[in-house]
């Protein structure tokens, strides 16, 4: 298994939550300050750096409008990360492909960090969350439509190398594709897809990219990796081994359980203070008819809920939350593991609120050395 | 009449369309992706609702039709309209969307997807309470509706935002007689502001208020508004 340091570089230092009806969207910036915000990003920064230092890979992702996550562009910090590490692998998880205008502008932005990193990107392909909608004005109906004819312009920009070709298709157009640079790793970078639902993880699957659950916990991770592998079957394609499959969860390893609580409590605050109202939850079209039917009724899966009032015991017994001490991550990543049938990433969000620098690096460096040596030996 | 739904969706309950019908024959569809209508891919603007429609009046062999339709209904009557008014005999506009009159950072249109539900119920309905949705009492059905008439919504209001930049210079080219009529306490888009701009790109048109009704007079006002119609139709024969 392979162990990825992330970090969504929140600005923490919001006000009363009393203050404001939303964290995402609509909070006014005049509560961010640059001086401290640019003190946080390297600090963000050297972190990554430090997590390739004791031998973790790296995910960056991106969000807009939010004080959750001061990466508006996911490609920008890839730069810097290409260039300031030497040995990690990069994973951008992702660029939301249905929301970006110019599929053609991500298929360069990527092939340049793939050659700035000499072939180190891991590229993700997102749908984006439900609060983007509005923070980008994009549309929320037929988005998958139209995050597929993206991924397909994308990849054949990279792998086209003999001049121009035409696109003329239903949400994109461009007649003289041909692009400078191309990417670094042939045919391409390696590909990842998140999903969250079966149908999702279905299409995925018969592509063979990697697919990557959220914070699914046990079942809905199964159902995803249950219907990864089983739309493959059906296609008569090769069983995928076990890097096909990501899980990311809040991971925080202590010397104690008692320690290793206290930091996955204050990794908690990226779940905590993630106060949206419905508009931008549930912008309409995002989700399924069902989904949005259980809502309105107030019968959603419990794991929903999880994510409304979470509580330490409640987020660990659902595989949300793996923390203690590391022999306590290690079985509690180990059940998810044997759960779901076996996955190969495992993305730590090891960072969050007010998580400081020093307790941060002593999470992940109880982790590289306690937890991942028996992580790495795992197989199904 | 051909009567086109808003964002509220097609309720065949609805006092309203009783009432239209003690008028006359009354075509009422539900559109695409609304209600129990399917989806259809090849359908995803206004302008497809717009030609949907011509073509089935086209279709039915429909003459001198009144064309009446509400908010996002009105914007596709006008749409419409300006293709060809060879079947349609006069345009009833109410509370209609479809233009923007403002400059770029004027906000015509509150932005229904970035405003709470309960928000957009009070700017939108004179007597919000009437109107409020209880969940809990609804079937799964009615919820299913509920979500469908809101997807669909955003699919052909999304962007730009219940509007298209051309409408406004093509207007001229409705030459039948039409009716605007606006809610008094429209307080999602006011008759003085917006329907007055509307009104004035029509030649000839003229605009009418609805006493103690907001965006939405047929649901508020239903007998008023039906009665508007009658007097526009007899008018028009006049």
């Amino acid at each position: 298994m392979r162990g990825w340091f992330f970090s969504e570089n929140a600005y923490h230092l919001l006000p009363d939550a009393r203050e404001y009806d939303s964290i995402r969207v609509k909070l006014p910036n005049r509560y961010y300050d640059p001086k401290i915000g640019a003190d946080l990003y390297h600090r963000f920064i050297d972190e990554w750096m430090i997590a390739e230092d004791m031998g973790l890979e790296i995910m960056v992702n991106e969000h807009h409008q939010t004080a959750t996550n001061l990466n508006p562009s996911g490609p920008v910090v890839m730069g810097v990360l290409a260039r300031e590490t030497r040995k990690a692998r990069l994973l951008i998880l992702g660029n939301p492909i249905a929301n970006r205008r110019e599929p053609v502008r991500v298929a360069e932005e990527m092939a340049m960090v793939d050659v700035y990193s000499r072939g180190r990107l891991e590229c993700g392909f997102v749908r984006g969350v439900p609060y983007e909608m509005s923070a980008g004005n994009h549309r929320p109906t037929r988005m998958m439509e139209r995050f597929w004819e993206a991924h397909d312009l994308i990849v054949k920009a990279w792998t086209s190398h003999d001049g121009p070709f035409n696109w003329e298709g239903k949400y994109f157009h461009h007649r003289q594709v041909n692009i400078w640079p191309r990417p670094y790793q042939e045919p391409h970078p390696p590909i990842w897809i998140t999903a969250l639902s079966p149908s999702s993880a279905r299409e995925v699957g018969a592509r063979g990219y990697i697919v990557a659950c959220f914070l699914t916990g046990f079942e809905g991770t199964k159902a995803v990796y249950d219907a990864y592998r089983g739309r493959r079957s059906e296609l008569g394609l090769s069983s995928p081994g076990l890097d096909r499959f990501a899980y990311a969860a809040l991971v925080y390893t202590g010397e104690t359980d008692e320690e290793g609580y206290a930091g996955a409590r204050k990794l908690m605050w990226y779940l905590e203070s993630n106060k949206v109202p419905p508009q931008f939850t549930s912008p309409p079209g995002y989700h399924p008819v069902t989904t949005m039917v259980n809502s309105m009724k107030g019968t959603n899966p419990g794991i929903f809920k999880m994510f409304q009032n979470p509580t330490l015991a409640g987020l660990m017994e659902n595989g949300l939350v793996f923390a203690g001490n590391p022999d306590s991550v290690y079985r509690q990543i180990k059940k998810m593991y044997d759960h779901v049938g076996g996955f190969g990433h495992l993305l730590m969000m090891a960072q969050a609120g007010f998580l400081d620098h020093d307790e941060t690096v002593k999470g992940m460096e109880m982790f590289t050395r306690e937890v991942y040596p028996r992580l790495k030996e795992l197989t199904v | 009449m051909l009567w086109l739904h808003g964002e509220e969706g097609l309720d065949p309950q609805a006092p309203f369309l009783d009432l239209l019908a003690g008028t006359g024959r009354v075509v009422a569809p539900s559109h695409p992706g609304f209600g129990h209508s399917p989806e259809s891919s090849t359908v995803d603007t206004v302008d497809d609702l717009a030609y949907l429609y011509l073509d089935l009046l086209a279709e039915q062999d429909r003459r001198d039709v009144i064309v009446i339709g509400a908010s996002l209904g009105g914007w596709i009557a006008a749409e419409m309209a300006v293709r060809s008014t060879e079947r349609i005999g006069g345009l009833v506009l109410v509370g209609a969307l479809g233009i923007k009159v403002g400059d770029r950072e004027a906000r015509d249109i509150p932005d229904i997807f970035a405003l709470h539900p309960d928000e957009v119920t009070r700017l939108q309905y004179r007597d919000p309470a009437r109107f409020a949705v209880d969940y809990t009492k609804k079937s799964d059905d009615e919820l299913a509706i509920i979500a469908r008439n809101r997807e669909a919504t955003a699919l052909y209001a999304w962007e730009p935002y219940f509007h298209n930049p051309k409408l406004p210079q093509r207007l001229h080219r409705v030459t039948v007689p039409t009716l605007f009529l606006w809610g008094a306490d429209d307080r999602f888009v006011g008759a003085e502001y917006y329907g007055a701009a509307y009104r004035a790109a029509i030649p000839g048109s003229r605009l009418e208020l609805v006493e103690r009704a907001g965006h939405f007079p047929h649901l508020e006002q239903p007998e008023a508004v039906v009665e508007r119609i009658r007097g526009f139709v007899q008018d028009r024969g006049a």
